[in-house]
């Protein structure tokens, strides 16, 4: 894009360039592993095209300072994020900019390319998209089915519980009518008595966890009625001799200059992490594990948190995943492919990378010629559809009921004697609606706001709403209630009329209410053939959704079938013109290009595939220019 | 190069998109020779990938220097002029294409014109690629390929301004695809380019791509005239146009169907639009990862895409039976 005219462009990234990233950031080099991607992309580039103007901001794009005027400045904006939160945040932020968006997402060797216009085109969310896949608690803590139930119970729960900070609420012990004593006995069971041996403190968790906890659930008789049973796994069976320094190098953990090369499977002499271990030997890493961050990294404990390039940590949560797995008669999984689920990595290559970037550009030039007949949304399939591997659709014109950029009202479902406002808030407006700085008002009375510069007397009086059920709020707000949401940053408005309701199914809607107008698509698990080598279960070949929401408590990948439903074409008159096309464009001179790319996170992004099905582009075009547009 | 097992550096390194093909066709990759003859664009982002994916080796081999074309499209050339002396285009992206995977060999080889080459050269290797060069000598390396008894791939790949073509040819290729948990062995029969090519118009599909007949016409202009490839300009229309009239005539062919548009936009300009070579870089890319790895269904045979309607389609041009 850069020889012509001035360019100049903003890159936006908040990360740092890891080494995972290299077989396809094609920008960065081994040396860079570490520093800002912002930055060095920026440098890479202006090797080979001195003559751009690129201001790099190593920053997370939902700051404050990328405010509505900020996005006012660019002539279009080019998307590179890899999760939902990011792409609603600019989404907001375009359309109140009436910036034009080209958005995209890769993942493996699927892809999509679309162009977003205020007023004229669908934007990012009128077709709304699925948010991180969540499980009910009880199926986590008490009834896992899937793998990645065993995944979510080991890292959020097990691991959290051990490592990671205890002072907060954790589920772990089932919550059986007459539970193992109260929390503080709990409490005292996780926690390491002093000057226990390691390994004896190792056994001892793993029989609470595998062995007790799971005898406890079993006497429940109603839960597994319908249900297999689970079988409790104590050490002793498992794992019979104490000893576990059997093979493997002994000293290697010993002395650590990098306590993060330190890995149990290491210290056992297992290379491989393809292969599926058995559940003795899932049981070795499980205990080895435990000691080492014990022996070697002890200081961390108590505020770890789960990181998927934490090779301990992946070692201990895969094993602990395992040991469950087999319990519940689950299959068991290699290192390899839970670190993919408990990391929500993303598969990603190359070449898919490319060819979507190439789209990229394709359509960031329509746009900065205003070649408004020609956008196109252009999809990147696996298998070709009508001889299509890369098939172009016509944007279609925005969905009327878009609470976002058609102001629909919305609909919320809540019990308003027994929610909180502050449920309101964590699971309707940030988690649903995606505002980061919300307002809430019921009529002229403000309810709640989030802000720097409010009176203390004032984030009192919100502190005290949060806590309060809606019926009871200063403005009470029933069924009928209309309150309005909105975000100041995002230049967005939403009203949500509120009904009430008593009761909602704990196992279908678990949040307790219901937001209503805002079709989420609800997820469907597809078997699929041709399954890669990713994760198990989870994703599969034809329309996969990846989405990295580390807030959320689980987040995997899933299918979803996003079927439009009644839309228009945006522009429906397909001539067939057959004027020859000179191939020069109006002369812009004054075009100062000007282009903002946001790039978030490291791993690639995600991509909903709507085939409408109706690639019908038979209009004349004018071609984009000659030797002037060169990147 | 290793033994059987990726190495920790590599299995970190190739993480992504191990999940995508598995360790096995990644084992494969890394034991892969690639040779490259002209580097255009579009090989270039070709090579980008490739490398990026940790194939084994890449030879490169265009002994022509930098022009203001290949800069303006060939993002391998550095940019620092003082650089060029005396080196060929192949020695210059061979020293781009080092820096973005240590673990690959690349080198560049003065070779001349390779189709002159004996097959014991061709053996050598797993995959071959050729862009700008005549038709003679794309047909010449193809025969060669085909005649070897090891399966050596064969593709082409051209940008012609804002539009490419990848030609793919795998001979008899025999692979291995899941569905439904089960195994499935397929064969596929591969034409050469010259007999896919030697295909009468008429008998191809109405819905054809209008692009492949495009790009035979200016490919046959090229022989005619004896032009280097990409050597055709917009003042050449005319006589573009009128030879286009004759095959048409010639192959029962309604004009229409290649419309003059069309080939005026092909020939309007020299250079390759940069997105144009990145998206057939990436599908070309994709193609030989799927060839060496013997996973996924192959590209058969001609993959044509054109910036200007954006559809990317695949064509199935092989001899027809009576």
């Amino acid at each position: 894009m850069a020889s012509q005219q001035q360019l100049s462009a903003v890159k936006i990234d908040m990360d740092t360039i890891e080494v995972s990233n290299l077989n396809r950031q094609f920008l960065f080099r081994r040396s860079h592993v570490g520093l800002s991607k912002a930055k060095v992309a920026r440098d890479a580039v202006l090797r080979f095209r001195p003559n751009i103007n690129i201001t790099p901001y190593h920053a997370n794009v939902k700051d404050p300072d990328f405010n509505v005027d900020f996005f006012k400045k660019f002539n279009v904006v080019l998307n590179g994020l890899d999760n939902l939160d990011a792409r609603r945040h600019v989404n907001r932020l375009c359309l109140a900019a009436d910036v034009p968006l080209v958005e995209s997402g890769t993942t493996g060797f699927l892809g999509q390319v679309t162009v977003h216009l205020k007023g004229k085109t669908e934007c990012y969310e009128c077709q709304p998209k699925p948010a991180p896949k969540t499980y009910p608690v009880c199926t986590i803590t008490s009834t896992p089915s899937k793998f990645v139930h065993c995944i979510v119970w080991a890292k959020d729960l097990l691991f959290a519980k051990l490592f990671g900070d205890t002072t907060q609420d954790n589920d772990l012990n089932v919550r059986s009518s007459d539970a193992a004593g109260s929390s503080e006995n709990s409490k005292d069971v996780f926690e390491r008595r002093k000057d226990e041996d390691i390994e004896d403190y190792g056994r001892r968790i793993f029989d609470h966890v595998f062995g007790y906890n799971i005898e406890m659930a079993l006497s429940n008789e109603d839960t597994w009625k319908n249900r297999n049973r689970p079988r409790p796994i104590y050490s002793k069976d498992a794992l019979p001799e104490k000893s576990i320094k059997q093979n493997g190098s002994v000293e290697k953990n010993g002395s650590t200059d990098d306590p993060s090369s330190v890995s149990a499977m290491a210290s056992l002499g297992m290379r491989s992490p393809q292969d599926v271990w058995s559940l003795m030997e899932n049981s070795k890493v499980f205990l080895e594990a435990l000691k080492l961050f014990f022996t070697t990294r002890e200081k961390e404990i108590g505020s770890l948190s789960f990181d998927k390039d934490d090779q301990l940590a992946v070692e201990f949560v895969t094993a602990a995943a395992n040991i469950r797995a087999s319990s519940f008669g689950i299959p068991l999984h290699s290192l390899f492919e839970a670190k993919g689920i408990a990391g929500n990595i993303v598969h990603a290559v190359a070449t898919t990378n490319a060819v979507i970037a190439g789209l990229i550009v394709i359509e960031a030039i329509k746009v900065l010629q205003n070649d408004t007949k020609n956008y196109r949304m252009t999809y990147c399939l696996e298998y070709p559809t009508k001889n299509m591997l890369l098939m172009p659709v016509e944007p279609f014109e925005p969905n009327k009921s878009c609470y976002v950029c058609s102001e629909t009202p919305l609909s919320l479902e809540i019990n308003t004697y027994q929610s909180k406002l502050r449920d309101f808030v964590e699971k309707i407006v940030k988690a649903k609606l995606g505002m980061h700085s919300p307002i809430i008002m019921h009529g002229s009375a403000l309810l709640y706001e989030v802000g720097d510069d409010l009176e203390e007397d004032m984030v009192a009086n919100y502190a005290a709403n949060l806590e309060k059920v809606l019926s009871e709020l200063p403005s009470p707000v029933t069924g009928g209630t209309m309150l309005t949401v909105e975000d100041m940053q995002q230049e967005l408005v939403c009203n949500v009329n509120i009904k009430h309701r008593e009761e909602f199914d704990e196992e279908k809607e678990p949040d307790g209410m219901v937001l209503v107008g805002w079709s989420q698509p609800s997820s469907t698990e597809k078997k699929e053939e041709n399954h890669r080598v990713s994760d198990v279960g989870t994703s599969n070949s034809s329309r996969p959704i990846a989405e990295l929401n580390e807030d959320a408590e689980i987040s995997t990948m899933e299918e979803t079938d996003v079927v439009p439903t009644k839309k228009r074409k945006l522009s429906t008159a397909s001539k067939n013109a057959t004027s020859p096309s000179s191939s020069k464009v109006p002369a812009d001179t004054d075009n100062h290009g000007k282009v903002e790319e946001i790039d978030d996170d490291d791993d690639d992004d995600d991509v909903v595939v709507m085939l409408d099905g109706n690639p019908d582009n038979t209009k004349t075009r004018r071609v984009v220019t000659s030797k002037n547009l060169c990147v | 190069m290793e033994g059987e097992e990726l190495t920790e550096q590599e299995t970190a390194l190739y993480d992504r998109q191990i999940r995508v093909w598995g360790a096995d066709a990644q084992r494969r990759l890394t034991r892969a020779a690639i040779l490259v003859y002209g580097i255009n664009g579009a090989v270039a982002e070709f090579c980008k990938n490739i490398v990026l994916a940790g194939v084994g080796s890449l030879t490169l081999v265009d002994d022509r220097g930098v022009t203001e074309e290949a800069l303006s499209a060939n993002f391998l050339i550095p940019p620092d002029e003082t650089l060029y002396e005396g080196k060929s285009l192949a020695e210059l992206c061979s020293d781009s294409l080092k820096d973005f995977n240590p673990m690959v060999r690349v080198s560049a080889e003065r070779a001349g014109d390779i189709s002159g080459f004996s097959g014991d050269f061709y053996s050598k290797f797993d995959v071959v690629v050729v862009s700008c060069c005549t038709l003679t000598t794309k047909k010449l390396i193809n025969d060669k390929c085909r005649r070897l008894s090891k399966r050596v791939a064969f593709y082409s790949a051209d940008c012609r301004y804002s539009s490419g073509e990848i030609f793919v040819d795998l001979h008899s290729y025999k692979y291995t695809k899941n569905k439904l948990d089960e195994a499935i062995e397929c064969e596929l029969q591969y034409p050469s380019f010259e007999e896919a090519t030697a295909v009468s118009w008429s008998k191809l599909p109405r819905k054809m791509s209008k692009l492949y007949f495009a790009m035979r016409v200016i490919e046959k202009f090229e022989e005619k005239e004896g032009r280097s490839p990409g050597g055709v300009s917009i003042t050449d229309l005319p006589a573009v146009l009128k030879l286009k009239n004759e095959l048409c005539e010639a192959q029962s062919l309604k004009e229409s169907q290649i419309p003059d548009a069309l080939l005026e936009r092909l020939v309007s300009s020299q250079i390759e639009f940069p997105p144009v070579c990145a998206i057939l870089g990436g599908v070309l890319g994709q193609e030989v990862i799927k060839a060496i790895s013997g996973k996924g269904d192959p590209l058969k045979n001609f993959f044509l895409f054109d910036a200007f309607d954006g559809k990317g389609v695949i064509e199935d041009i092989s001899s027809r039976d009576a």
